[in-house]
């Protein structure tokens, strides 16, 4: 691999950053906003809440949420025009996957070349894009039930789609901890987000 | 037995209103001190947060461009779902910023409902002047600012044909709400006048229970709960902000849904 090559460009990184703090901030203030009103048998303990109480939360969500649209949407725009979604996330195989899976498994997937994503990367990175999609949908939902009718029954109704915004954040986190397991094994990853090489 | 509050008519509300706006609002910085120094964000940046301030300034002026957002999403001919009445939650629950044996007890023989501010024909309304006007009724989901949701029952004056009856300024900007319960509320024009904001006098088919209202609450299904004031004692149209109890605390002005 050459060293000296750029292989995320400045833009990438930061949008990267940017989400990620966006992420943080629409997770934790969700968090305690799901709190006010469980819609299963639990709650998430105060520590790790941001907002205080719900209209603190609030104002956190609604605030993150456009940082979050606007840096999603110059994200998706940048990736198209550059094609860099063709080049790095795509194609995945079920068989790809397989072998790749396999490979990792037995601690024998290569990282030598950081600017190839493996297969597993592929669709992690492809699912979280997708699931940021499905959230964003599922809360304007939410947020505009009676404006947006069709996106509502597109999500199955007002209370439905408050179900599909708490699984789609729950599979964020989930892919997300995975993400962060993987750069903590591999550090050189963290590197190359912040230096682009 | 309720004693119906006096309300300041407009000039004076609105100058004080101006004054107020001018001064740093107590109030917010409560919620501030309350709800901002938080474990969460020092987790965040790694460092204890020092001006507060600047980041409640942040959050709040987004909520105003929020309450833009909202007021151009908004489309007055856009109806919340209506449905069938055996999709009523039963019980219906009961909210409010108190427990349910603070409801106030309201005089329905005695009630008037008082006006102000820009409207043509201030004199008051009594519950039977109110209960003559054309009915209408609707069965819509009342969805709270805490993320729960019920369907109820709502009937009762449809608030666009009060607001005409009454001579309003359609032109104004806001229509603020008193309660017997010191709850206070405002909305805006558009959502005043649209279909489905009525001046609710009964519920499923009942007079206004005491805990959904008594005598007489604002039903507003595209807005949020806490945008649907109960007990209402008075009503005016103004242009400057009224503001509300729960709003100036935090909650976004505009709660549309």
């Amino acid at each position: 691999m050459n060293q000296g090559q750029i292989i995320h460009p400045l833009w990438l990184r930061l949008s990267h950053w940017i989400n990620a703090l966006a992420v943080v901030i629409m997770v934790m203030s969700g968090w305690k906003i799901y709190n006010a009103s469980p819609i299963f048998d639990f709650r998430f303990a105060d520590d790790i809440t941001l907002g205080g109480w719900l209209g603190g939360a609030l104002l956190w969500h609604f605030f993150a949420m456009w940082i979050l649209l606007g840096n999603g949407l110059l994200y998706l725009g940048l990736n198209l025009a550059t094609s860099r979604f063709q080049r790095k996330l795509l194609p995945i195989s079920p068989k790809g996957l397989l072998h790749d899976m396999h490979s990792a498994i037995k601690g024998r997937l290569a990282h030598a070349d950081l600017s190839q994503y493996n297969q597993p990367q592929k669709l992690a990175y492809l699912f979280i894009i997708l699931d940021t999609i499905v959230l964003v949908l599922s809360g304007l939902a939410i947020w505009k039930s009676v404006q947006f009718p069709l996106l509502r029954e597109l999500m199955g109704g007002y209370d439905t789609a408050r179900i599909v915004h708490f699984v789609a954040m729950s599979a964020l986190v989930a892919v997300v901890a995975v993400h962060v397991l993987m750069v903590a094994l591999i550090p050189r990853t963290l590197l190359l987000m912040i230096r682009g090489r | 037995m309720f004693k119906p509050k006096k309300i300041q008519l407009l000039d004076e509300a609105a100058v004080a209103q101006a004054a107020l706006q001018a001064l740093p609002q107590p109030s917010r910085r409560l919620f501030l001190q309350r709800g901002l120094t938080l474990g969460g964000l020092s987790l965040l940046s790694g460092c204890a947060l020092t001006d507060e301030d600047a980041v409640e300034q942040a959050l709040l002026r987004v909520s105003t461009f929020n309450d833009k957002v909202q007021a151009w999403l908004f489309d007055p001919r856009k109806l919340a779902p209506t449905y069938p009445e055996s999709m009523i939650t039963r019980p219906f629950p009961f909210n409010a910023f108190y427990g349910i044996e603070a409801v106030p007890r309201v005089d329905g023989d005695s009630y008037r409902l008082e006006l102000s501010g820009m409207i043509a024909d201030k004199r008051p309304w009594s519950l039977a002047q109110l209960q003559q006007l054309p009915q209408a009724s609707q069965v819509t989901r009342h969805v709270c600012v805490e993320g729960w949701s019920a369907i109820g029952k709502w009937g009762g004056v449809p608030f666009a044909t009060f607001l005409k009856h009454i001579g309003a300024d359609l032109s104004a900007k806001y229509v603020g709400f008193q309660c017997a319960d010191d709850y206070y509320t405002s909305i805006d024009m558009p959502t005043a006048l649209h279909p489905q904001t009525q001046l609710a006098l009964t519920y499923d088919g009942q007079t206004l229970p005491r805990q959904y209202g008594y005598p007489m609450k604002l039903r507003i299904p595209t807005k949020l709960g806490y945008k649907n004031p109960k007990h209402i004692t008075a009503i005016y149209v103004t242009n400057v902000n009224p503001g509300g109890y729960w709003e100036d605390q935090g909650y976004n002005w505009f709660g549309g849904c």
